[in-house]
């Protein structure tokens, strides 16, 4: 089973019981750190589903705070060996894609969003070839780089960087010399 | 020696100017009276603004209300009286306290002073807020949202770079003149460090020799600059700006001796950034959201 975090009952949680907005980088602090805790006993390699579903409001400095921080340290150059290797699902953002849209531009990260039908889609700052290589890796499943780079109409190498970006993002999955996009390996 | 400021009949952010002025030529420890006695009406701006003035001096100053016992009744429903007789000595008419009850007060004036304050300021205007975005301007339910993270950005600003405490209040009123059409605007005044002083304090700033408050007000909010080192701060302002470009609104930030504008359509800026203004700490934000009116 996939793990899953729900945002409102961290924020509940972890700063007060009545609040189901996400308002101020204090709030969003707080909550990250209440994610984090979690996150800590997810095994490594784990796809886990961030759950916005009953957060009312999130605002920019909250969507930073929680989102682009929580990326940063597990999905960015701030990872260090210490840090578990956790892919998310971000669920029940569609109300809330103004302040992360802004947010994933400003840092040029990306997210994997899922919608209430259950689809996944891909948000935030990519490339053409990773947006290419991402969506054939989630339409055929489990794929080696040559026949991403088949399917997509790009070049091996192009596709290979591509898709290793997209695993150093954390929005594919590696398994040996096969890539499985995110939301697909639920 | 009690120096008297005379408050305009019609007190918004551009007529605050003038008690500015005013007060500006008063020694900083000397008394103020300032004489609402004739004021016929006043935005949030003007409301909060008073309250931030009477925050500013070393000594409690007086004031003196509106004579006209329906602006003064008004200004209470606002709670203007609730907090101004904790910053001013309180002289001549004094209304009883009344609640806002059913108007276009959207937020009456509420401190902020801790990120509480602005959850409990978010949560309690949602609902109001969501009814007279729709029916009174006419804009999507969408802006709601959006609405809502401005009013929590704006107050942030006061937890984050003030070091005090501030104000807000919300209100919908009708810009005939200036627009003939509604309004909802946004107040938000502290009377703390202010722009210049908080870049001032980042380690990583470096002074220029054009360093002022206009410079200050273009850094943090044309270019997103804060006096955290941390990537990613700054961005509030950031969003405020791009909710309020999708509506055709209006930001106008004063701080120190200067005031950065920035509007879209009918609320395009007249003076982007007006500078040599009368000094005045900390930092008075307004945001304005017009009616929307199908073309």
């Amino acid at each position: 089973m996939t793990p899953l975090i729900d945002v409102g009952a961290v924020l509940r949680g972890s700063v007060a019981d009545r609040y189901s907005n996400l308002v101020t980088r204090h709030t969003g602090r707080a909550v990250r750190s209440g994610i984090e805790r979690e996150l800590e006993s997810f095994a490594d390699g784990r796809v886990a589903i961030i759950d916005f579903s009953h957060v009312s409001l999130l605002d920019y400095s909250c969507a930073d705070e929680i989102i682009a921080q929580l990326l940063i340290r597990f999905a960015g150059g701030d990872s260090d060996a210490s840090t578990p290797e956790a892919y998310f699902v971000f669920r029940g953002v569609g109300d809330h894609l103004d302040p992360i849209e802004h947010v994933l531009e400003h840092h040029g990260l990306a997210i994997v969003m899922e919608t209430p039908g259950g689809d996944t889609h891909l948000i935030g700052e990519v490339s053409e070839a990773e947006r290419l290589a991402w969506h054939v890796v989630k339409r055929v499943g489990p794929a080696a780089v040559v026949d991403v780079a088949h399917e997509a109409g790009l070049p091996t190498d192009a596709c290979e960087r591509a898709l290793l970006g997209l695993w150093n993002r954390r929005l594919v999955v590696r398994d040996a010399s096969r890539f499985i996009a995110v939301g697909a390996v639920q | 020696m009690t120096a008297v400021i005379n408050v305009p009949p019609s007190l918004d952010d551009s007529t605050f100017e003038l008690v500015l002025d005013q007060v500006a030529r008063v020694p900083a420890e000397e008394k103020l009276l300032v004489d609402a006695r004739h004021a016929k009406w006043s935005s949030p701006y003007g409301l909060t603004a008073l309250l931030t003035l009477a925050q500013s001096r070393a000594e409690r100053p007086s004031f003196t209300g509106p004579e006209d016992e329906n602006v003064a009744s008004y200004w209470s429903r606002l709670a203007f009286y609730r907090h101004a007789e904790r910053v001013f000595e309180l002289h001549g008419f004094v209304p009883r306290p009344k609640p806002a009850g059913e108007s276009d007060v959207l937020l009456e004036i509420t401190p902020i002073t801790k990120s509480d304050d602005v959850h409990e300021v978010v949560g309690r205007i949602q609902e109001k807020a969501k009814q007279i975005l729709t029916t009174g301007l006419h804009l999507d339910p969408k802006a709601t949202m959006g609405f809502a993270m401005t009013l929590s950005e704006s107050c942030q600003n006061i937890i984050e770079h003030a070091g005090q405490g501030g104000w807000v209040a919300v209100q919908k009123y009708s810009w005939r003149k200036r627009l003939g059409r509604n309004v909802v605007v946004i107040a938000v005044t502290d009377a703390g460090q202010g722009f210049r002083h908080s870049l001032e304090s980042s380690p990583a700033r470096k002074l220029s020799d054009h360093w002022d408050d206009a410079k200050a007000l273009e850094q943090a909010v044309m270019n997103g600059q804060s006096r955290h080192a941390q990537a990613g701060r700054g961005q509030g302002l950031k969003g405020v700006r791009r909710f309020l470009s999708r509506w055709n609104g209006r930001l106008s930030i004063r701080s120190g001796t200067a005031r950065i504008t920035e509007g879209s359509g009918e609320l395009a800026a007249d003076i982007p950034m007006e500078k040599g203004l009368a000094p005045f700490p900390g930092a008075q934000v307004q945001v304005v959201i017009p009616e929307h009116i199908e073309t």
